[in-house]
């Protein structure tokens, strides 16, 4: 059994409004050091397959559902459990 | 004419855009349930408004593989006229019909107001009935309408002539304000603004009876005897 955790997040030429306004929130709590803030989304999926095979679901899970890759990109880490 | 509107869970202007048909333009319009299969019987097909599986990751992202959506398109590439309104605009880009994506407007808040636009291409089979350069008034309600692709793909948008309907004064940061575009082949039209709710004088505008009466003409010329 493999875990994967994905993260998916904005590409950098992508403005994200969201990630402005937290921003804009934390700047207010006078959090000054704050430079940058990225928001993004993160998955946990569990498969029962082998490690070679769980990267390449992974994988084609990103490219068709988890990201859309006109705006998005992501990354993940495979771990045994 | 036989029209298809698609009801997918979440779907909440199917009723409008069923009215706006049958009311509007006498025409026989019907819901038809997302794990159905088949749309051979339907002169045209329509994707509603609204928040199709509650925008779960991403607004069409997940109706994109709704039953429904094989026959859509096959119906597609079969020639049939598609059009997607708001959510059906985002869900045709995310099933890969239309180019780009619809990410959250620049400003973070909901749109909901009238919009100015321009038609920008009247010779499509869902503008034809608009003067060149005609400017309409239609309203918007999205919170994910800010239309983005890369710069290659609105090369080819513009090339093509495939960008329709442009905002006069862009309200999410739409790319090249674009409110509405067609595939290459000019027979999917995905647009953000709801002409469906423009067919009335007595709810504010008309002018979104171009759209309908559009593909109404282009059915019409479909079908003429030999």
């Amino acid at each position: 059994m493999y875990r994967a955790k994905v993260y998916v997040t904005y590409k950098d030429s992508i403005l994200d409004p969201q990630a402005e306004a937290v921003k804009t929130a934390l700047h207010q709590l006078d959090f000054t050091e704050l430079q940058q803030l990225t928001c993004g989304k993160y998955f946990e999926l569990v498969l029962a397959t082998s490690k070679e095979k769980a990267a390449v679901a992974v994988e084609q899970m990103c490219q068709k559902l988890l990201a859309n890759v006109n705006m998005e990109s992501y990354r993940y880490e495979l771990e045994a459990c | 004419m036989k029209f298809a509107v698609i009801q997918f869970p979440g779907s909440n202007c199917d009723q409008d855009l069923v009215a706006a048909l049958r009311d509007g333009f006498q025409q026989q319009a019907v819901l038809v349930d997302y794990r159905t299969a088949d749309l051979t019987d339907y002169a045209a097909v329509l994707l509603p408004g609204g928040f199709s599986y509650g925008d779960y990751l991403r607004g069409g992202a997940i109706a994109r593989f709704a039953p429904i959506m094989t026959a859509v398109r096959d119906f597609a590439a079969a020639g049939g006229l598609v059009i997607g309104i708001c959510n059906g605009f985002q869900i045709l880009t995310e099933a890969g019909l239309l180019p780009g994506v619809l990410q959250q407007n620049r400003s973070a808040n909901f749109i909901c107001q009238p919009a100015a636009l321009t038609v920008v291409n009247n010779q499509t089979s869902f503008t034809k009935a608009y003067q060149p350069q005609q400017t309409i008034t239609l309203p918007i309600a999205h919170g994910e309408g800010n239309y983005y692709c890369d710069a290659a793909t609105l090369a080819e948008l513009k090339a093509q002539r495939q960008i329709a309907f442009t905002y006069q004064d862009n309200p999410n940061g739409s790319v090249a304000d674009i409110a509405g575009i067609t595939n290459r082949a000019g027979n999917v039209l995905g647009m953000m603004p709801h002409p469906e709710r423009a067919v009335e004088a007595l709810l504010g505008s008309e002018d979104g009876r171009g759209v309908f009466q559009s593909m109404l003409q282009t059915l019409t010329e479909k079908v003429v005897p030999a």
